[in-house]
């Protein structure tokens, strides 16, 4: 099976008349993926491709009957973006650009509370069901079929760690992004992944900063049915400095990867050192 | 981004919190006059974009005239944690009675903002919350409603048992949130906010932290920046669109992707090198980014090799190739105009996924020694910067 997409979802890409939208657009499209159009507001009419372009995502919802986005808007507009997804009721709202502020999240976020929309990210690759859809950036050559979940807050150091498990393949490979305020967390992946058939074992890639990972330990330990792998960036990061993602911040003492190493071992979760023992401890556990 | 207490206080007044009066100086003549002029005793506090300004000694009560300017310039170019005292604020006296804590922060779990207040003010927030958590009232704030009046009456109750001081409090908790919401804050905090012998309150500290995220709306923060108080190299990397922080060792790191790159830095650590740097080149494979990435780890005189670590995508490896080769150079005993042309470390580079082979082959003759996997890339790299220790 697989979470959150497959061979029936179909995307429109927001912001598809940028270069990145359009790129990706086309990528995706390649990779087999029901890419159905795109908005842009004010080149409603235009094609992209051969993909046709809507002024606004109610209209392209309409036209398609699109029911997941991507997002590839400028930060200072991402937020609306988003906005406007939940607001047509896509099902999954996917938001790839970086440097949202951390406040427009909370107002996403909390718009989105009520209503049906899943959104992924910001700051994210996206996701990738290999064989089925890829609603993301990722390189389709890192992925291939298969049983193992993936769940990360990084981009090329997801692509590294699926690249280890290839003997396996992945059921789906999901970014929730590097920023503090997320839609998507390693919870919600997880409770998704202990009840895809297909799923038999789950890798999480975690950094410092917040207590997602703690949260998902606690998850592992009461309700997780299958072998959960994990790993931890930022082991020497200095505190209260950014390291790159908004979100990988030790402040206040909080964060630290050691914490969340100690939370995962309690919770029975195999901790990773390097990318290249997940393949060997995999199998240690399937 | 940080700013000083007595720019996150400019900004208070501006919103009608109360605090005292006060004047920034930059040497201690102008404190002299900022004293004469506010009466004294005054207290001088160091201006610095740290915590711990007391126990450093760079908080001074002053009670005569003819002290103020030798401990202003005490003060004044005083090194706390790493950081150099340029101004200070001189403050008149209080009549204390109590200090307490309010504070707003985004709280990532609830994905909501959440005020604390406390009666245990006057000291690091960090320190009660571990030692006596329970004296930390927690409001979650409802992104739509925002801060409700209610809330904070009830929170002002709880910590002054008095109508008048808890009506105060409300008034300054909602200017706060205004200030959080409106600003774009990632933090605000008033510690201590005091509570005079009059019965009124006021601000006798103030931390502002901006949300770096929406800086493309507050075209006044760039104005406000402390750059003395940032690492110039970290500066330097920002604007040439690169994600930079310096460490102590000496492998330096060029990674794509902030998740790779800390990972990278903590497998040169478990192979008994050190990192001398954290970076993130991004997405971009420019020529002129990669180069710039190496100047910038070559400035740091400790960094003995150099370890690039690419897992490309949609960046594509035979850029990358290109732009290394721009900045190693390929005829070192030439003067070039490479970056490495003054300075020449190692450089291991290991480039995987998109267009890989054809990195491979444009490197093939270059000083840069390849590597496959990650391990072996940083292995190779450790070794060469003068072995694990």
């Amino acid at each position: 099976m697989s979470i959150l997409i497959d061979k029936s979802t179909r995307v429109i890409v927001q912001g598809i008349t940028g270069r990145d939208g359009a790129f990706h657009a086309g990528a995706m499209r390649e990779y087999g993926t029901q890419v159905v159009g795109g908005v842009t507001p004010g080149k409603g009419g235009q094609l992209v491709e051969g993909m046709p372009v809507f002024d606004s995502v109610e209209d392209a919802v309409g036209k398609t009957g699109a029911n997941a986005s991507i997002i590839f808007v400028p930060a200072a507009f991402a937020a609306d973006a988003m906005l406007e997804g939940i607001g047509a009721g896509l099902d999954l709202v996917v938001c790839v650009s970086e440097g949202v502020p951390t406040m427009d999240m909370v107002r996403v976020l909390d718009y989105a509370k009520d209503r049906k929309t899943r959104v992924l990210g910001p700051n994210c690759p996206g996701v990738i069901s290999p064989g089925k859809a890829k609603v993301g950036i990722m390189p389709a050559a890192s992925f291939k079929p298969g049983c193992v979940g993936v769940v990360s807050r990084s981009g090329t150091l997801t692509y590294e760690i699926a690249s280890q498990t290839t003997e396996f393949g992945q059921s789906t490979v999901v970014g929730i992004g590097g920023d503090p305020v997320v839609g998507t967390t390693f919870i919600d992946c997880l409770r998704m992944f202990n009840a895809d058939p297909d799923t038999r074992a789950v890798v999480v890639v975690g950094e410092i900063g917040g207590t997602d990972e703690e949260r998902a330990a606690e998850f592992v330990k009461t309700e997780m049915k299958k072998p959960v792998l994990g790993f931890i960036a930022g082991q020497t990061a200095p505190p209260g400095k950014r390291m790159g993602h908004a979100g990988a911040i030790i402040s206040g003492g909080s964060g630290t990867a050691p914490e969340k190493i100690k939370a995962f071992e309690a919770a029975g979760i195999t901790v990773v050192y390097e990318p290249q023992e997940i393949g060997a401890r995999l199998k240690a556990r399937l | 981004m940080k700013i000083h207490e007595y720019q996150a206080k400019e900004i208070f007044k501006a919103y009608g919190i109360p605090v005292p009066r006060e004047r920034v100086a930059a040497s201690p003549q102008e404190a002299a006059a900022a004293a004469s002029e506010l009466g004294l005793p005054v207290v001088i506090k160091a201006q610095v974009l740290v915590g711990g300004r007391g126990k450093a000694g760079g908080v001074r009560k002053v009670e005569a005239a003819r002290h103020v300017e030798p401990v202003a310039g005490s003060i004044l170019g005083m090194d706390i944690k790493g950081l150099k005292v340029n101004k200070v604020l001189v403050s008149e006296c209080a009549d204390i009675k109590g200090e307490y804590y309010v504070g707003i922060v985004v709280d990532r779990a609830a994905r909501a903002p959440v005020m604390m207040a406390s009666a245990a003010g006057g000291v690091e927030i960090e320190e009660v919350a571990r030692t006596s958590p329970e004296k930390i009232l927690k409001l979650a704030i409802d992104p739509a409603a925002g801060l409700l009046s209610f809330q904070a009456r009830n929170a002002g109750m709880a910590l002054f048992h008095d109508a008048k001081p808890a009506r105060d409090f409300t008034e300054i908790a909602g200017k706060l949130y205004r200030i959080f919401v409106e600003k774009d804050c990632s933090l605000i905090e008033i510690n201590p906010l005091a509570r005079l012998g009059n019965g009124s309150l006021l601000a006798l500290d103030a931390k502002i932290n901006f949300d770096d995220n929406a800086d493309f709306r507050h075209k006044e923060w760039e104005g406000m920046r402390d750059l003395s108080a940032e690492e110039p190299k970290e500066v330097e990397a920002k604007a040439a669109g690169l994600s930079y922080v310096k460490l102590s060792g000496n492998v330096g790191c060029v990674v794509n992707g902030a998740g790779l790159a800390m990972a990278t830095m903590d497998l040169i650590k478990r192979y008994g090198g050190e990192p001398a740097n954290f970076l993130d080149v991004g997405g971009s494979s420019s020529p002129e980014k990669m180069a710039t990435a190496v100047r910038i780890i070559l400035s740091d005189p400790n960094v003995k090799a150099i370890l690039v670590n690419i897992f490309g995508g949609i960046t594509r490896c035979d850029d990358i190739a290109n732009g290394l080769l721009q900045a190693v150079g390929t005829r070192p005993e030439l003067s070039d105009n490479s970056v490495m042309s003054l300075r020449r470390v190692p450089l291991v580079a290991r480039l995987t996924g998109t267009n890989a082979e054809k990195a491979r082959e444009i490197l093939k003759d270059s000083p840069v020694a390849p590597a496959e996997t990650m391990s072996e890339a940083v292995r190779k790299a450790v070794a060469l910067a003068g072995g694990a220790r």
